[in-house]
């Protein structure tokens, strides 16, 4: 896996993901929206063994940006073997009650514009044949809590989309990997108090890098969020809708 | 999930607030936070050099991430919030090694510079900050300084060793040495009193680049200064890079105070002496375990239990006899108290810190279990004569000295305030310069009455 495409590259897991690609020697094109965290990740990685590092900057809410932008990463890149898709925001759920268009911009940054840009990544990897098409999804979609809800309904939407691209893709030989990530000490949770169930961002970047290398399908980071969210889903709705979990 | 104490649990000294940082360039507005601010690097500091009481600490670990290494001149340049276990991941294959290192790799570029660190080189390299070539240093005004024996050298000067006073440092540069392998050539050598340590330290100093000893504090009379010597060399030939991994082991909870009562002390005191039965072992070892035993037990400090315990690190002036060390080593050894520690003679190399710890003399650190009055009463005691022999005492450990004997210690500490943030301080700070003598808090005090 030499050649990598890293959308949302200034996150804290994706970052650290990255720093695992750039040690083999890889090569990353990474994209985000402000250019000069970009280019603070991209002398890390550089630093840390990474062959070439190029940057180039992308608002995902710029739907028309995408072609484009998708062009110039493959052809500088010339193949791409990994792509790995992880911006994200973690809307404010009581005001995305009241603000509506604040609750659709935040659905466009988590659902909207992943879709957007995971159709024409799927139309690129299936032309080429090969590929891994990994995509930083939460347990938050997988069951709505009204802490969360407009948050895990983006989640939900990316996760159902990706298991359909999946079947679509497998006859191609692209693997699309889902990666749901529990909770994360990262700037998205920095006002959140971090108990026992937080994990490091270096330590989930760690396990991404992981699941993208052995090709899993849909891997919790960590595993035991797995568990948790079985109990999670197994819970009657008549009792699930009377608890608050928080995050 | 970080834990905002400093490493000897003492004191409490409660923040308002704290504030994580994440990119160099975007590092928010340092006079909208509550109280005064302080940097807080890994907490690896014991007193309260890093604790700031009802004010704000900038958590720097989140800037973490490397600039430029430059091989053909052997600079790293990196965040300030990159640790030295992460320095030596990236090097240590490369075939290079820390410049200066202290003995743990769980502290941070920043806090190596704030505090000046030594290492058991320090006869032959000097402190950390003798290999910093330049750093940026962010003032609470929003200014960028870029510091370096040229360019605003007084406040390169002032924030080596400037205890995070001076400004936030958002990345720095330091130097490498080479390596061919990641062993040192290391001698164990047993010595049966103080004069054998002096002797054995002289005859290392031009050949050994590490060395450093542990004392016996069980015994005193004849044998008194009896303990442990070890030297080392990187090593050479083709024996492998590899950096090596996480602490294996870690103390989960805080022990019993009962394990570290006078009888266990005895027992590992002897024990460790008696544990090399030949006089001289030599032995090539990783460099791990040669630097930082202690990193393998991961939070070994809560073996002290809820009290904690207080580190005590002087430096006294060469002298010709000895005495005043051998009368500090005589008191503790009657106190019963001392358990780990660490012995060395600083060499020569001044450092371009203002407020630097280390000097020509000798240095003694000791952890002592808290015991309320009775350990502080004896680290008056020890102050006294530290005093009294033109000693100081290292900051970094520190938790009570007086106010008299930082200033005296510290003479250069006007000079200094001059260069100190208006809206940073700290704890120590507060503690060693009282109100009226300290410039910067006052100014904070005034400037925060007007906002
Ligand atoms: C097991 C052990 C062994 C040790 N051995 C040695 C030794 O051999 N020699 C030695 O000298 N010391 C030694 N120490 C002490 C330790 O090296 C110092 O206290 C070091 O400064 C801790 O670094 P830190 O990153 O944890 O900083 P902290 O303890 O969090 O902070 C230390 C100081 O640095 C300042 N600071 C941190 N980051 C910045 C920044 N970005 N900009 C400006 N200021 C900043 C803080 O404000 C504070 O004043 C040892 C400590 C332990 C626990
Ligand atoms: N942290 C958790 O607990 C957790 C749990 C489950 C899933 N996740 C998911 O993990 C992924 C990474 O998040 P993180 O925890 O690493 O947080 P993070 O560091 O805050 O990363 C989020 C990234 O998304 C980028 N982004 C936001 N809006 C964007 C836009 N319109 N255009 C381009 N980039 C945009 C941000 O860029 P800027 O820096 O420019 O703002 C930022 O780099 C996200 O998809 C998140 O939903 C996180």
């Amino acid at each position: 896996m030499k050649h990598i495409l890293i959308i949302g590259a200034t996150s804290a897991i994706v970052h650290a993901t990255a720093i695992r690609f750039a040690e083999t020697g890889a090569q990353l094109y990474l994209v985000a929206r402000n250019e000069a965290k970009l280019r603070a990740n991209a002398d890390d990685l550089r630093v840390r063994g990474a062959s070439r590092v190029e940057v180039d900057r992308l608002d995902v809410n710029e739907l028309a940006a995408h072609g484009p932008l998708l062009e110039r990463a493959w052809a500088a890149l010339g193949e791409v073997d990994v792509v790995l898709v992880g911006h994200g925001t973690l809307p404010d759920q009581p005001r995305s009650e009241q603000d509506i268009d604040y609750a659709l911009a935040e659905f466009q940054t988590n659902a909207t514009s992943t879709i957007a840009l995971l159709a024409r990544l799927a139309n690129r990897l299936e032309a080429q044949q090969f590929g891994t098409l990994a995509v930083i999804s939460s347990v938050a979609g997988d069951r709505g809590r009204k802490s969360n809800y407009l948050y895990g309904a983006a989640k939900s939407a990316v996760t159902t989309y990706l298991a359909g691209l999946r079947g679509r893709l497998h006859r191609a030989g692209v693997r699309v990997i889902t990666i749901k990530p529990g909770l994360v000490d990262s700037p998205m949770t920095a006002h959140l108090d971090k108990g026992p169930l937080f994990s490091s961002a270096d330590k989930a970047g760690a396990l991404c890098y992981d699941a993208i290398l052995k090709g899993k399908e849909t891997v919790y980071v960590p595993s035991y969020w797995r568990l948790i969210m079985t109990l999670i889903k197994l819970m009657p709705e008549t009792i699930f809708k009377r608890l608050n979990l928080s995050a | 999930m970080s834990d905002y104490r400093s490493w000897g649990h003492f004191p409490d000294a409660p923040h308002r607030h704290v504030e994580p940082l994440t990119w160099r360039n975007a590092i928010p507005d340092l006079r909208q936070l509550p109280g005064p601010v302080l940097p807080f690097g890994l907490g690896r500091s014991y007193g309260d050099s890093c604790l700031n009481e009802d004010g704000t600490l900038l958590d720097v670990t989140g800037l973490d991430r490397f600039i430029a290494l430059d091989e053909a001149r052997r600079l790293l340049r990196c965040e300030a919030g990159v640790t030295l276990e992460q320095v030596l991941a990236l090097i240590v294959p490369r075939g290079y090694f820390l410049p200066v290192t202290p003995g743990t790799k769980y502290v941070t570029v920043g806090g190596a510079i704030a505090n000046d660190v030594h290492g058991k080189n320090h006869h032959v390299a000097g402190t950390f900050g003798c290999h910093v070539t330049q750093f940026e240093l962010l003032r609470s005004d929003g200014e960028r300084l870029r510091c370096s024996p040229v360019e605003n050298n007084d406040l390169f000067r002032a924030t080596i060793g400037g205890l995070g006073l001076t400004g936030l440092i958002t990345w720095a540069e330091f130097s490498l040495i080479p390596i061919r392998n990641a062993m040192i050539e290391m001698e164990r050598i047993r010595f049966d009193n103080l004069d054998e340590f002096f002797e054995l330290s002289a005859r290392s100093n031009d050949s050994w680049d590490y060395s450093v000893a542990w004392l016996d504090m069980q015994i005193g009379g004849k044998q008194l200064g009896r303990g442990v010597f070890m030297r080392g060399n990187h090593a050479k030939g083709d024996l492998g890079l590899e950096p090596s991994g996480d602490p294996f082991l870690s103390v989960p909870v805080n022990l019993p105070e009962l394990l570290l009562n006078p009888l266990t002390m005895r027992l590992f005191n002897t024990g460790y002496y008696y544990a090399q039965l030949r006089r001289r072992v030599q032995k090539v070892v990783h460099y791990e375990p040669f630097f930082y035993p202690l990193d393998a037990i991961g939070d070994w400090n809560r073996a002290y239990g809820k009290a904690g315990f207080l580190q005590y690190q002087f430096v006294l002036p060469r002298s010709d006899d000895h005495r005043v060390i051998r009368q500090l080593i005589e008191r503790i050894v009657e106190s019963h108290h001392g358990f780990i520690n660490v012995f060395k003679e600083f060499g020569d190399i001044p450092s371009p810190g203002m407020l630097s710890f280390p000097r020509p003399g000798v240095t003694l650190a000791l952890d002592f279990p808290n015991r309320g009055r009775k350990t502080l009463a004896l680290l008056d005691e020890l102050d006294a004569q530290v005093r009294g022999a033109g000693g100081v005492i290292y900051p970094a450990k520190d938790a009570r000295m007086s106010a008299a004997d930082f200033q005296r210690g510290y003479p250069q500490w006007r000079e200094f305030s001059r260069y100190v943030d208006p809206h940073f301080s700290s704890s120590f700070w507060r503690r060693v310069t009282p109100p009226g003598q300290r410039s910067s808090v006052q100014a904070f005090e005034r400037s925060s009455a007007q906002a």
